[in-house]
């Protein structure tokens, strides 16, 4: 099982994750974070193939994909 | 308990979220960075990074290594001074286009051309973003800024031929929607010996996609970025005319030359 973690309060909504995920495993959150950023979280962990894109391509360094 | 990413150890106690706007090229440049010092395992305590005034030249505040910030597109003049002096000491200098092509221009081409031994981290994002996003010389034409309502008239300015021409001895272009890419470019690129150059176009949402393309979404401006994109085997192929208003990606140059060392004089005079 992979799991991706999400730092949600640096994380600034900027969606790039959301949009180069080749196997939708991300998706934007209702809430909002303590700054007032709408965050990215996940919702299909089981999907995530460890491609790591989105952890090499975020700009706020929130997202660390662990590998089993 | 959230784990955090491994790369924010090299990041300075307390200092995320950092100052970029939301989706900006700049932190994804600071990301790629780090991703690199460490599959190197190159140690930051020995690095000196500099930056000037921009965007880009808030890279190295964040970072655990000796940083200068300051006086605008002198960059390359202190690494000058620090390499004389200390010739052992890596130098990374992340600048903008502004800072680099515009005002920095001058020290530019002569640290090319004295052949330099330092790496210059090049976040092209296409106009001055921190002043607001007026036009500069690497904007491409017909573009609208704010400074140029009605497009843009002049022509942009392609830096990697200007470093070629110069005397630049490593010089690389890449988009930041290509991470692999980028990481291979900036570990090649510190580990050459002379001046080498890797420009990375990069979106800048907030004042190029607002004006430009009437969109600060930066997946839009990613999207156009890869549009306009062709490796340099693709752009081979292809007229002079065909490749205009392309960012052409690629590794340009890769040659040994004799580093710049300075004069001896001062070096015996110290010891």
């Amino acid at each position: 099982m992979m799991a991706v973690y999400i730092d949600q309060e640096i994380c600034k909504g900027c969606e790039i994750c959301v949009h180069y995920c080749p196997k939708n495993v991300l998706e934007m959150a209702a809430d909002v974070n303590k700054r007032g950023f709408n965050y990215s979280s996940v919702v299909r962990p089981e999907d995530c193939i460890q491609c790591k894109l989105c952890e090499k391509m975020c700009p706020d360094l929130a997202i660390y994909v662990e590998k089993e | 308990m959230i784990k955090q990413n491994p790369q924010r150890k090299h990041i300075r106690d307390d200092k995320l979220p950092h100052f970029f706007c939301p989706g900006c090229g700049c932190g994804q440049v600071l990301n790629y960075f780090l991703r690199a010092v460490d599959e190197e395992n190159i140690n930051l305590d020995e690095m000196v990074t500099i930056g000037g005034v921009g965007c880009t030249a808030r890279i190295p505040v964040y970072l655990k290594t000796d940083t200068l910030h300051g006086v605008h597109g002198r960059t390359l003049a202190w690494a000058t001074g620090i390499k004389l002096h200390k010739p052992e000491i890596p130098i990374v200098i992340f600048a903008g286009d502004g800072d680099l092509a515009s005002i920095g221009g001058n020290h530019f081409i002569h640290a090319a051309r004295r052949n330099l031994d330092v790496t210059v981290i090049l976040v092209n994002n296409l106009n001055f973003a921190m002043t607001g996003g007026q036009v500069a010389p690497s904007t491409p034409s017909e573009l609208k800024t704010m400074t140029a309502p009605y497009g843009n008239k002049e022509p942009d300015f392609d830096i990697c031929k200007l470093a070629i021409a110069a005397g630049a001895t490593y010089v690389s272009r890449w988009t930041t929607d290509r991470p692999n890419q980028v990481i291979k470019g900036i570990k090649d690129a510190m580990k050459h010996k002379g001046f080498s150059l890797i420009e990375i176009i990069s979106q800048c949402p907030t004042h190029f996609g607002r004006y430009a393309l009437d969109s600060g979404n930066p997946q839009v401006l990613l999207d156009w970025i890869k549009d306009l994109t062709l490796t340099k085997t693709q752009a081979d192929k292809l007229t002079a005319q065909e490749q205009k208003g392309k960012f052409i990606i690629g590794e340009f140059i890769k040659e040994d030359k004799p580093v710049y060392t300075g004069s001896s004089v001062y070096k015996e005079a110290c010891q």
